[in-house]
């Protein structure tokens, strides 16, 4: 419609040369704007949903083989982690996915004071949670429970094999690794949309960078979702009797 | 392409019920339910992921298409864990003489 309208437009104004086509551009320029934006969103919907499945599949996948074999000795090594600065973390997790959504919410209603706030929130969040991860690693490092030559696990009565705890923490970290790797990519993309933010890039009609970014920050929040019960709750009952 | 634009009071709620989940999910790791624990464990955390899902992704309110592509992803996890254990589960079966 745009371009039917304006070829007559373009034609009556053949005589200006140059000048028809730049009036042109700017009569069709917040069509335009709009038709791409939707198309982007739908592609990005699409493109961020077809991905967040692969990541970390053939980690869980490792995880159920394992734990299937040696149930027990994950359940022991897993009671050495610290429930609580986990369950801190899935707080964190959740709250900062909250803080996302209602950053998404403002960019939709044009709103860019309160969109830069909710996103600088989702990168305080975020880096919460990697200081609190940071914390536990060194933890793990000064007990000995990094799997490698200097493995050492302690167990209670029943000793099992130290190989099999060595095979859950060899797990625990490449699975919390691989998370806390997207969660240092999301709180750059956070600092991208932070500055395109200030310049005023995002308007009701265009924010889709906001959108998708959002869609990318609550697939690691799911991860994490799953994560969780799965690391640091499966030996949980152990140690409160 | 009318955009939905999901109202704040929804994001709350949906964030409240993630709260408590997690809640409940710690609580009941407390008990040894045996082999009820993974079960339990994992039934709040499909119920967690499907909550940020739907609402905190906006897929309840996208196209068609964003639905095929999500299902997808689901069932090609299936078929993945489902293969392997087949295998795993059944190589005692038969044994193959040396």
């Amino acid at each position: 419609m745009c371009s039917s309208g304006l070829s007559t437009q373009d034609s009556a104004l053949s005589k200006h040369g140059r000048e028809s086509h730049s009036t042109s551009d700017w009569a069709c320029a917040p069509l335009r704007q709009h038709g791409a934006t939707a198309r982007s969103r739908h592609a990005g919907d699409v493109g961020v949903f077809d991905h967040r499945n692969h990541v970390l599949r053939g980690l869980f996948l490792s995880y159920i083989l394992y734990r299937t074999k040696f149930p027990d000795s994950f359940a022991a090594a897993s009671s050495h982690l610290d429930w609580k600065l986990g369950a801190f973390n899935t707080a964190v997790l959740i709250f900062s996915s909250l803080t996302m959504a209602l950053a998404v919410y403002y960019s939709q209603v044009g709103d860019r004071r309160k969109l830069l706030g909710f996103l600088v929130l989702t990168i305080i969040l975020g880096l919460t949670f990697l200081v609190v991860k940071a914390i536990e690693y060194h933890e793990k490092y000064v007990t000995h429970h990094v799997p490698g030559p200097f493995f050492g696990f302690k167990w209670d009565e029943p000793a099992g094999d130290p190989r099999q705890a060595e095979m859950f923490y060899y797990i625990y970290f490449a699975m919390t690794g691989v998370h806390a790797l997207h969660m240092v990519i999301g709180i750059g993309i956070m600092l991208v949309l932070v500055l395109m933010a200030k310049r005023g890039r995002f308007t009701p009609e265009y924010h889709s960078p906001v959108e998708i970014s959002g869609l990318y920050w609550h697939f690691v929040d799911i991860v994490w979702i799953f994560l969780f019960p799965l690391l640091y709750l499966l030996g949980a009952h152990i140690h409160s009797h | 392409m009318s955009e939905h634009v999901v109202s704040k009071k929804t994001y709350f709620l949906i964030f409240g019920a993630l709260m408590v989940l997690t809640t409940l999910t710690v609580f009941i790791a407390n008990f040894d339910l045996g082999p009820l624990n993974v079960i339990v464990a994992l039934s709040i955390a499909v119920l967690k992921a499907t909550l940020v899902v739907l609402y905190f992704m906006h897929v309840r309110y996208s196209s068609k298409l964003t639905w095929v592509f999500v299902g997808a992803g689901f069932f090609w996890l299936a078929i993945l864990i489902a293969f392997t254990f087949s295998d795993f589960a059944t190589r005692s079966w038969v044994v193959i003489a040396k």
